[in-house]
């Protein structure tokens, strides 16, 4: 035991150990940060996706919609390693600088909207088409059924994926570390993988962890306490 | 008032054009409570939404109070929508909001202010019998009461027209009565015209005042309801009238049928067969009957079977011909 406490590794995470909150504190903006940024990309795209379609409440062009489902798929199949690295000029073009925590969520929303979209698609889809028929039935405008009917209908489901796409940025977060993000991953990365330092390694994945146990554990609850379909 | 001309709606189907709705003329007065009758797939639900342009028909014209309803902008259709409001058979209430946002929800939409709406729709509570039920979600109501909100949605507008889409279809038959009831109350008390989409023949028989039976996207009846209900014709009414099958009758070999049909006056005053026994001295054999209170009236229909004695036949044929109160035709062997 005494050599484990007088081991270089362990001299290194007491030496570290000080900027942990802050890594902590950068890992969790970043992603929150990004997640609000997707949503804002995102939601208006997964709408399009659903009224957009023939037959739905705002039919547009067929090509438009195949050109939207095409762009789409094209941004989820890129893997989001190699998307980093392509849009490194796009950072430093719209932050200054390609390095640093909040250069890194360039390529988180740019990785996470077209996933967000289609996690907003599937939401405005489960909403109950007779109600859209009856708001349409009582003369509202498409504009009106989105923003009264299918956003405020969904919101537990929205609410609920909206968790899902966090957790799964935070995780892209974490990779982002390789290209000079920073954060929690930039701390695994650079003293666990690296320069073999296990319990920093793992010390910073527990955290990570806990940070996606808050995450869940925190949509989970406001996406139950915002349905009113659920009897009391 | 409502008039629908030659209107007639297509569906493109994977299996080729299929003819929801054919040439149907329909006249519904102001006031009335218009029964639409038909089995599942006789296009009722399309010819409703026809009404008020949620489906377009692809030809014919559908007006409403003077106004051609496939000719108005988007804007003039959305307004017109307020007055031709609806109900639907699965309620369709919005499931985040509480019972009096609900009703607010259509004034909302309308630009209504919102202490005016609320109001309103406290008032609208009232009128359902849910005043209690204002900060209660849907999710915590029974089929029942969903409908009574789902009612004073459709009234929050000040509707001219409610079009009720089987609106009692998914209520068991108690609750099914208090809902028409409603749907009475409303049309007598406010004046509103009332159309009502049913497979269910209770409910025209119960509340409506005309009636019009639908199969395969064609209106093959049309009229008041005691007349459809006394004497069916088409094959489709009489399925409806008579749900367990046309009360088939064996013909007595070699004897004379005659239908008799009661259209609600007198018959119970004076007994038909007695009277053909007592008065015309014919022994005429009931062969079958059926008899129901529609509207409050006595209707129904009888067949019976003619005394074998031609010349007897003859007279009671004569004497029934001539009985106030009833039609009657002689059926075929």
């Amino acid at each position: 035991m005494a050599e484990f406490f007088a081991s270089k590794d362990w001299q290194t995470f007491l030496e570290v150990l000080p900027t942990i909150p802050m890594e902590t504190w950068e890992t969790f903006y970043s992603t929150v940060i990004s997640t609000l940024l997707a949503l804002a990309i995102g939601l208006p795209l997964g709408v399009l996706l659903v009224v957009g379609e023939k037959g739905s409440i705002c039919p547009l062009p067929r090509w438009f919609m195949k050109l939207l489902n095409g762009f789409i798929n094209m941004l989820r199949s890129v893997p989001f390693l190699i998307l980093m690295i392509i849009v490194i000029p796009l950072s430093r073009m719209i932050v200054g600088t390609s390095i640093g925590t909040v250069a890194a969520i360039v390529p988180l929303v740019i990785a996470s909207f077209p996933f967000v979209s289609r996690l907003v698609e599937t939401s405005i889809r489960e909403v109950d088409a007779g109600v859209v028929e009856a708001a349409q039935s009582m003369g509202a405008t498409p504009m009106q059924i989105i923003l009264k009917v299918m956003i405020p209908e969904s919101l537990p489901s929205l609410i609920a994926n909206a968790t899902i796409a966090a957790t799964t940025i935070l995780g892209y977060g974490a990779m982002a570390g390789i290209i000079g993000g920073g954060g929690l991953g930039k701390v695994a990365i650079n003293y666990g993988y690296y320069r073999y330092n296990l319990i920093l390694e793992i010390f910073a994945t527990a955290l990570l962890v806990v940070l996606v146990q808050v995450f869940q554990s925190f949509g989970t609850r406001l996406a139950q306490k915002c349905d009113k379909r659920l009897r009391k | 008032m409502i008039q629908i001309e030659h209107l007639t709606k297509r569906f493109d189907t994977a299996s080729g054009t299929l003819v929801a709705l054919n040439d149907i003329n329909l006249e519904i007065a102001d006031g009335d409570i218009y029964g639409i009758i038909g089995m599942s797939g006789a296009g009722k639900s399309t010819l409703v939404r026809c009404i008020n342009m949620l489906e377009r028909p692809d030809e014919g014209s559908v007006t409403v109070h003077g106004r051609r309803m496939q000719d108005l902008k988007p804007a003039e259709l959305r307004a017109a929508r307020r007055e031709i409001t609806m109900i639907f058979q699965q309620f369709n209430l919005l499931m985040q909001r509480n019972c009096l946002k609900n009703i607010c929800f259509p004034m909302e939409l309308a630009g209504v202010e919102k202490s005016k709406a609320e109001a309103r729709a406290r008032e609208l509570l009232e009128l359902v019998g849910l005043p209690d039920k204002a900060e209660a979600y849907p999710a915590q109501l029974s089929g029942g009461q969903k409908q009574r909100i789902a009612i004073a949605r459709a009234l929050a507008t000040d509707p001219k027209v409610l079009l009720c889409d089987e609106a009692t279809s998914a209520l068991d038959p108690k609750t099914t009565q208090s809902i028409l009831q409603l749907i009475q109350k409303i049309n007598r008390e406010l004046g509103i015209t009332v159309v009502i989409i049913t497979h269910q023949m209770s409910v025209v028989e119960q509340v409506c005042n005309n009636v019009a039976i639908l199969d395969n996207g064609t209106v093959v009846e049309q009229g008041p309801v005691s007349a459809i209900f006394s004497n069916p014709h088409s094959e489709a009414a009489k399925r409806l009238v008579f749900p367990s099958g046309t009360p088939e009758h064996e013909l007595l070999p070699g004897r004379r049928m005659v239908r008799v049909a009661f259209n609600g006056t007198q018959t119970t005053d004076k007994p038909l067969v007695a009277s053909l026994a007592i008065e015309c001295g014919a022994l005429v054999s009931i062969v079958s009957a059926d008899t129901r209170l529609v509207n409050g009236q006595t209707l129904g229909s009888m067949l019976l079977a003619l005394p074998e004695n031609d010349a007897e036949a003859e007279k009671a044929l004569a004497y029934i011909r001539s009985y106030p109160g009833i039609s009657c035709e002689e059926v075929e062997e």
